[in-house]
């Protein structure tokens, strides 16, 4: 996609390096003069806002590694050694625990983008599923990540989590109690658990940094989508990438840690649960437990089905289910755009999952409002409409729909014919 | 590249092979021991016996003692509660087996089966589900409509002899090894 190199050194140094390591020259194609079209919109910008949030929780985090004690008797109390005595650390812990919100805010709309415009399409389907596995690693470590503060939250919802693969006992007996307690490390979540729960949680952050360096090894080979979802047609679609996409990547990236740092100074708690300030107790679960807010979608459609295993099931599923998406969409046509039917299935499905995550922070008894309709009946039409939407919708709406005429090419005056 | 004739294996294709089988062996066998670490020590796997006075627990109570890291319910049932959970039919539970691990795997999840003492009641404190502890019920404070237990996490209900009723957990909650070794006194683990 980029071409043949237009790296010229312009020192001797430059010169003797370039035929040893050429690290300058694959800095200047790759995010210099890389061609990337010209009509990418905010929506863009949030590649390089998750790159700022991964830099941002490895800093706070390795800070926060120095000061933090992964001990059952002592976690709790360095942590809050960590808020009051140590200097800035609670500013640390902050960056840190609203980061990991951030984050996902971030990789949601990241991905809703890329459902919306098609970015999975061919001949991208591996830089997508790159994007799934590095999804699913995030959320590894923000797991592993809330439990070892060590609060109620910390020990409950390791509980709850780690007992999924108990849920195979109803497959082969034993095996899946077998495999919680070679998590856990004895017979209930406590010290080895942390501790081997910390060590994850600090090598996580670069395994992803490392699928993050072969996600966009995977974006450079076919080069960036674009609102459009049509191919780039010559050098007149283009801009390189610096400085028209650094300028306007920095930017999206200023404005969205302006509204970080605002959670950071002025409502650090918002997206936490005050129970996770209580040490954590083994013998009393809290009354309502709840997941961090990124995963209650999920734990809405776990807690849809009355039955252990195949609750465990649809949520994996639900999961697995991204995995496919390349191959479930059978339309010609990749940006709902020019897709009048996907369009609104697509604004349906954001609702379906902002509804699905509402149904998950309320507790297992809940009503629906102020009716008497228990809310798990919401949380099971959802869950239906969520599998619906990928394994029925869009193969389905590739075969039915009539798409809007594609403009000729980025560069031409758009969307005249079409609107 | 397609070959037509398969030639003679040399002593290098042997060589290729056997290297590679005991590469293949070793890196299996070198495996386990990165696998196996995480399993419980026999540090931890000491710790599971307890003795508990129990002649505190007053008639209607539960008292929650630490079993193994997990909470360990000792509930003395009134009269009222022991009626309740005989006179429901074993054929009509979710989970027919007792799940007490001082009988056999297959022993009927009858009243009798679910304890030593009719009066109480010694239950691993653990939701069958996904592991909370659930709340117990009193005339006072109702939990779900079975008189037993209501785990709030997910919604499970549990009768007055800890067999589920309701709700996404698949087996009764579990009973332990356990013994009098006075009236008032038990040996768990």
């Amino acid at each position: 996609m980029s071409g043949p190199s237009t790296y010229v050194p312009k020192s001797g140094f430059a010169r003797w390096m370039d035929s040893r390591l050429p690290l300058a020259r694959f800095a200047h194609d790759t995010m210099l003069t890389f061609p990337t079209p010209r009509n990418l919109n905010i929506w863009y910008a949030f590649g390089a806002i998750l790159t700022t949030m991964l830099m941002i929780q490895i800093v706070t985090g390795i800070v926060l590694a120095m000061h933090y004690v992964a001990n059952a008797d002592m976690a709790f109390d360095s942590v809050e050694n960590i808020m009051r005595v140590i200097n800035y650390g609670w500013l640390m812990r902050y960056l840190h625990a609203n980061g990991a919100s951030f984050f996902f805010i971030a990789v949601y709309v990241h991905m809703f983008r890329g459902l919306y415009y098609g970015s999975y399409k061919t001949p991208r389907e591996v830089l997508w599923i790159l994007g799934v596995i590095l999804y699913l690693l995030m959320m590894a470590t923000a797991f592993f990540g809330y439990v070892l503060p060590w609060g109620q939250m910390s020990f409950w919802g390791a509980t709850v989590i780690t007992n999924f693969f108990s849920a195979l006992d109803q497959i082969t007996p034993h095996w899946g109690s077998a495999v919680a307690t070679w998590l856990w490390g004895g017979y209930a979540v406590g010290d080895p658990t942390l501790n081997r729960f910390f060590s994850l949680h600090y090598l996580l952050p670069f395994v992803i940094a490392g699928v993050v360096g072969l996600h966009v090894w995977a974006l450079h080979v076919p080069g960036n989508n674009n609102p459009l979802g049509i191919d780039v047609k010559g050098p007149q679609d283009t801009v390189p990438f610096h400085p028209y996409y650094t300028v306007k990547d920095a930017f999206y990236v200023a404005l969205f840690i302006l509204i970080y740092l605002g959670f950071v100074f002025y409502a650090p708690n918002f997206f936490g649960n005050p129970d996770n300030y209580t040490p954590a107790n083994p013998v009393v679960t809290p009354p309502d437990i709840v997941p961090e807010w990124y995963l209650l979608p999920y734990y809405a459609m776990l807690r849809s089905v009355p039955q252990k295993l195949l609750g465990v099931l649809v949520m994996a599923g639900s999961l697995i289910t991204l995995v496919f998406v390349p191959w479930l969409d059978t339309s010609k046509v990749r940006s709902s755009r020019f897709r009048p039917m996907m369009k609104q299935f697509f604004w349906i499905f954001v609702v379906d999952c902002l509804i699905l995550g509402y149904c998950g922070s309320q507790s297992a008894d809940a009503m629906l409002l102020s009716t008497s309709i228990p809310l798990v009946w919401v949380a099971r039409i959802g869950t239906l409409f969520y599998f619906a939407f990928f394994w029925l919708i869009m193969p389905l709406l590739g075969l039915i729909e009539t798409p809007k005429p594609l403009p000729a090419s980025i560069a031409q005056p758009v969307l005249s014919p079409a609107e | 590249m397609a070959t037509t004739t398969a030639p003679e294996p040399t002593r290098r294709d042997f060589i290729f092979i056997a290297t590679g089988a005991v590469a293949a062996v070793g890196g299996a066998l070198a495996a386990w021991p990165f696998i196996d670490q995480m399993n419980p020590s026999s540090a931890v796997l000491a710790l599971s016996t307890i003795e508990q006075d129990i002649s505190t627990v007053q008639p209607g109570q539960q008292v929650v003692f630490k079993y193994r890291g997990h909470p360990l319910f000792v509930r003395r049932r009134t009269p009222k509660e022991i009626a309740e959970a005989k006179s429901v039919n074993v054929a009509d539970l979710p989970d027919p087996l007792a799940r007490n691990a001082n009988l056999p795997d297959d022993a009927p999840a009858t009243d009798a089966n679910r304890g030593v003492h009719p009066e109480y009641l010694v239950l691993v404190g653990v939701c069958t589900h996904l592991g909370c502890t659930p709340t117990v019920s009193t005339p006072q404070v109702p939990q779900g409509e079975y008189g037993g237990w209501l785990c709030h996490c997910h919604g499970s209900q549990y009768d007055t002899a800890g067999r589920i009723r309701k709700g996404p957990a698949p087996q009764n909650l579990a009973i332990p090894p356990y013994s009098f070794l006075t009236p008032t006194r038990i040996k768990v683990g």
